[in-house]
Parts: structure tokens; C-alpha cells; sequence
């Protein structure tokens, strides 16, 4: 049963009806789903959360679907994992991970297209669509399969060999564009009016983006029903940072958890940092750049919702940080050492981030913080590999311990 | 026929300048301001332009290469 009554506006606030449309015909401003609290306040509580499945699909009553069938490949409910030695290092002592790189397509992708992928099939298309350079391809690809549903998926002609075999597998049909970011762009927005696709994050996006809310429910069900003093969250469009805060107060109006405090910090790679920019210059304006980061599954230059995110962290009194290109594969080497968790370069940008964050003071040792790692680095191993240093040996005792004294000296 | 959305960001230089109705006169377009935020140090516009599609795209090449930028109205649509 679905609870949604209209899609509406973002900036003029004008409603439309429950359809695959995501830009106001009069304003062009983005369309977001508008809910029946009122109705989902009667129905949802505590006890029925927990008596749902252990996925993102527990909390469906908040999401904007109608039927009982999702499209689920098992999406959500990841860890949340208390970092002692992170936070030791850091100077925190209540820091959490949600550790979404443990998705069935290893991101948290699967979570907003899981319902794309399921109002998709609510609307009657056939196919699903999207342009992306990675963790995208995976999860349109991998839901398409679990759906039955055939698949489109554009990709740079340059992508690297292990993400293209990784959308690829599930047998999508997979379409190299030799051209550059722009053209890549440019050539799917002018599909995505000429096909009747759905395309997950064009005409599907008000209801896709809706998925990334399941990322607060989540956080705040696993810490005992409430919200956490910070969020330290990897920023592209800017769509799932405003989606978490949004989750968090829903769970907060609907009486779920207690009142919400979150400061939500914002964090780039100085490469591709337009939304940080902006609000180093104090401006609601989001000024296009052109990517040139390592941490490729943020390298959005034009990002959809930066103005919102903007306000998210005014309305939040958080922050933005832009980390410096270096200290990416850094912030993925210290999560991994010392807390057993491999990320991709967004996860390394959060950990780099939430260190100056500790470094500054934004965020104090005693309170409760969580940061969102939303990939996993097996997909980008070319990021940390110049940090890898194996030890060489000939398969001889002398030789492993000669290697090993030469490692302890240095 | 067709119609076309999209949005220009204009960089300080050509804040003052009448690109939109150039682009009108060059050619065969007609465009129509939806939205816009237009500032002394910056400027953005979303617009929708209807013609020929060649003519559009001959159109944009022409905004582009006086120095301002043309995105779809949606922002960046290729995703990580």
C-alpha cells in the first residue's frame, strides 16, 4: 500500500500526479514525492519495523511504491560498525561506519535503484536505463536481471576493464560511448526523451533518490532508535545527503525517535568540490566545474541537487569539507587498517574528511558520530595500489626471514 | 520541430552581454527564459529553445564557444 499522493516542486512548489516525470513542466525545478503522514503515522510503528525483513524493504511504507513485490536483489541493512581504533586515532569515541560497500552489488546504489527499479515496473516499462561510470551500471544491471527487465546501460568507452565486466555479468545491453563526460551526458538526457525507458535517474528520479532515506532509518534503528550528533557524508549530486537528513526527520515527526540534532558535514574531493565552493563563498549558487578527481563515483561537475544540499547543512549547522586529492587513497588505507573495512575513493574522502573534521573541533570526542561509506574498493583497487608493498621472497626460510627483517627495519 | 531545455551558466566577462537574443538573431531559434538568477559576478538561465534540431544543436555550439556553459536542465546525469 503506497502512501504517496502527489509529486511536487522543489522550487514552486506546484503538484503533479503520481507519474515517470522528474522536472516541473513550468519551472523546470525537481520533483519530489509527497507523502499521507497522516496514514503512515496509523499504520507504522517500532514493533512493525522490526518485524519486516532484514533489508531496506522494512521500512517500505515510507518509501514510494504501491505493490507488495519489490525488485530486491537484498539491498540494506548493512553493519553499522563501532570504530574503537578509528576513533582512537582520531580522537572520538563514539564513531560509527555504515558500511553500505557490503551491498549484493557492493554499493549503496542497490538501495535507490531497488525502488527504481520496482516503481519502474509499477508504471508498466520494460526497460531500465541509466548512464553511469560504475556503481550505477552495477546495480540498474544487476536489478534489471533479478527483474526480468532488460537493460540499457551507457557507459564511457574509457571505463576501466574490471567495471565494465562488473555490469557486464548480468548481462545488460551495455553501450560504450566514445566521447567525453559532456557527450556522454548530453547523448542520455536526449534519450531519455526519445525512448521509453525508464531511466533511474531522469524520468525516475523523484522516486529513486527516495531510496537513500533507508540510510537514516537505518542508522537510527541500529543505534536504538535515535539519531546520531553527526553525519559525515560523501557528496556527488548531492541527492542522498539531503535524502538522509530527510529520513531522519521523518523518523522524528512520525514519533520513531526523539528530536533531531544531526549536523550533517559534507564531504568532496577537491577535484570535483562545486558544492563546497559554494558554500565557502556563502552562495546558493552552484557554479559547474569539470571533474578531475580520483574518487570517480563522486565526480559529478553540475550536481542536480547542490542546492539543496546547501541548505541541508545550513538548516543542520554542518559543514563542507573539500579533501585534498592525496589524502584520498590515504583515508581509504586508514579505514582499512585499522578497522578491516575496504572502500572505494568516495569512502576514502569521508575518512579524510571526518579527520580534519576531529582535527578542527566541528566534532567533539564524546559525541555520537556516523560515517557513510558507500562503495567498496575491490571495484577501484587502482586507487590504493601504489600503496601496496608485498613482500618479495624466494620460497626458502633464509629468504622470508631476511625479507622480514629488512620490513621491520624500515 | 522540436524543443530543447537547458541551462546556461554565464562566467562574470559575459554577465552583460546579450547572448540570448545573438542567439535568437544567428539563428533560426526561438528561446524562452524559465528561470533565472543573474547576479554582478555570476549568472545562470534555464531556457527552452525550439527549431530544428540541427539548428539548436548549430545554435548551442555557438553559445559554447562564446565562452558560456550549456548543461541539461537536470544537472549531470552520468553517475558514478
Amino acid at each position: 500500500m503506497a502512501y504517496v499522493t502527489a509529486l511536487r516542486c522543489r522550487s514552486c512548489s506546484r503538484e503533479y500526479a503520481v507519474e515517470p516525470l522528474n522536472v516541473c513542466e513550468f519551472c523546470f525545478g525537481p520533483l519530489e514525492v509527497v507523502y499521507d503522514y497522516d496514514a503512515i503515522a496509523r499504520v507504522l510503528s517500532r514493533e512493525r519495523i522490526v518485524q519486516g525483513p532484514l533489508s531496506m524493504w522494512r521500512y517500505a511504507a515510507l518509501l514510494p511504491v504501491d505493490g507488495e513485490e519489490a525488485v530486491d536483489i537484498n539491498a540494506g541493512f548493512t553493519p553499522l560498525v563501532r570504530c574503537r581504533n578509528l576513533g582512537r586515532l582520531l580522537g572520538l569515541e563514539h564513531l560509527y561506519v555504515k558500511n553500505d560497500a557490503v551491498n549484493p552489488s557492493y554499493s549503496f546504489k542497490d538501495r535507490v535503484v531497488s525502488v527504481a527499479a520496482t516503481k519502474a515496473r509499477e508504471f508498466g516499462f520494460d526497460t531500465l536505463a541509466c548512464a553511469s561510470t560504475g556503481n550505477l551500471a552495477c546495480s540498474v544491471a544487476a536489478h534489471a536481471a533479478r527483474a526480468s527487465m532488460k537493460a540499457y546501460v551507457f557507459i564511457p568507452a574509457d571505463l576501466e576493464r574490471g567495471k565494465v565486466v562488473g555490469a557486464a555479468v548480468y548481462n545488460p545491453t551495455l553501450v560504450a560511448v566514445d566521447g567525453s563526460y559532456d557527450d556522454v551526458n548530453r547523448l542520455c538526457s536526449e534519450l531519455a526523451d526519445a525512448y521509453p525507458w525508464a531511466f533511474v535517474n531522469i524520468n525516475i528520479r523523484p522516486y529513486y533518490a527516495e531510496g537513500s532515506k533507508t540510510l537514516a532509518y537505518e542508522v537510527a534503528e541500529q543505534l536504538g532508535w535515535r539519531a546520531p550528533d553527526h553525519a559525515v557524508v560523501p557528496v556527488a549530486s548531492g541527492s542522498m545527503f539531503t535524502k538522509i537528513w530527510k529520513g531522519f526527520h521523518e523518523f522524528a515527526s512520525l514519533g520513531l525517535i526523539g528530536k533531531v540534532a544531526t549536523r550533517m558535514h559534507l564531504t568532496q574531493a577537491e577535484g570535483c568540490s562545486p558544492i563546497v565552493e559554494a558554500h565557502r563563498a556563502n552562495s546558493l549558487h552552484v557554479r559547474p566545474v569539470r571533474p578531475h578527481t580520483i574518487a570517480k563515483s563522486l565526480a559529478i561537475g553540475n550536481p542536480a541537487d547542490g542546492l539543496f544540499a546547501l541548505r541541508t547543512i545550513r538548516d543542520s549547522h554542518g559543514t563542507a569539507t573539500a579533501v585534498p586529492e592525496e589524502e584520498v587513497a590515504q583515508g581509504i588505507k586508514l579505514l582499512a587498517e585499522t578497522e578491516g573495512i575496504f572502500t572505494e575513493g568516495a569512502g576514502g574522502v569521508v575518512v579524510s574528511g571526518l579527520r580534519h573534521l576531529a582535527e578542527e573541533g566541528a566534532i567533539k570526542p564524546q559525541e555520537l558520530t556516523v560515517a557513510y561509506i558507500t562503495g567498496n574498493g575491490l571495484k577501484t583497487q587502482e586507487v590504493v595500489e601504489h600503496l601496496v608493498h608485498p613482500l618479495a621472497i624466494r620460497p626458502t626460510l633464509a629468504s622470508f626471514e631476511e625479507a622480514l627483517r629488512g620490513a621491520v627495519a624500515r | 520541430m522540436v524543443t530543447k531545455r537547458v541551462k546556461f551558466t554565464f562566467p562574470p566577462g559575459l554577465i552583460t552581454e546579450p547572448v540570448i537574443y545573438r542567439l535568437g538573431q544567428k539563428f533560426r531559434v526561438v528561446t524562452n527564459i524559465r528561470r533565472a538568477d543573474v547576479r554582478a559576478d555570476m549568472g545562470w538561465v534555464v531556457l527552452e529553445i525550439d527549431g530544428e534540431a540541427g539548428e539548436i544543436e548549430r545554435g548551442l555550439k555557438w553559445v559554447r564557444e562564446v565562452g558560456v556553459r550549456v548543461d541539461p536542465v537536470s544537472g549531470d546525469v552520468v553517475e558514478g
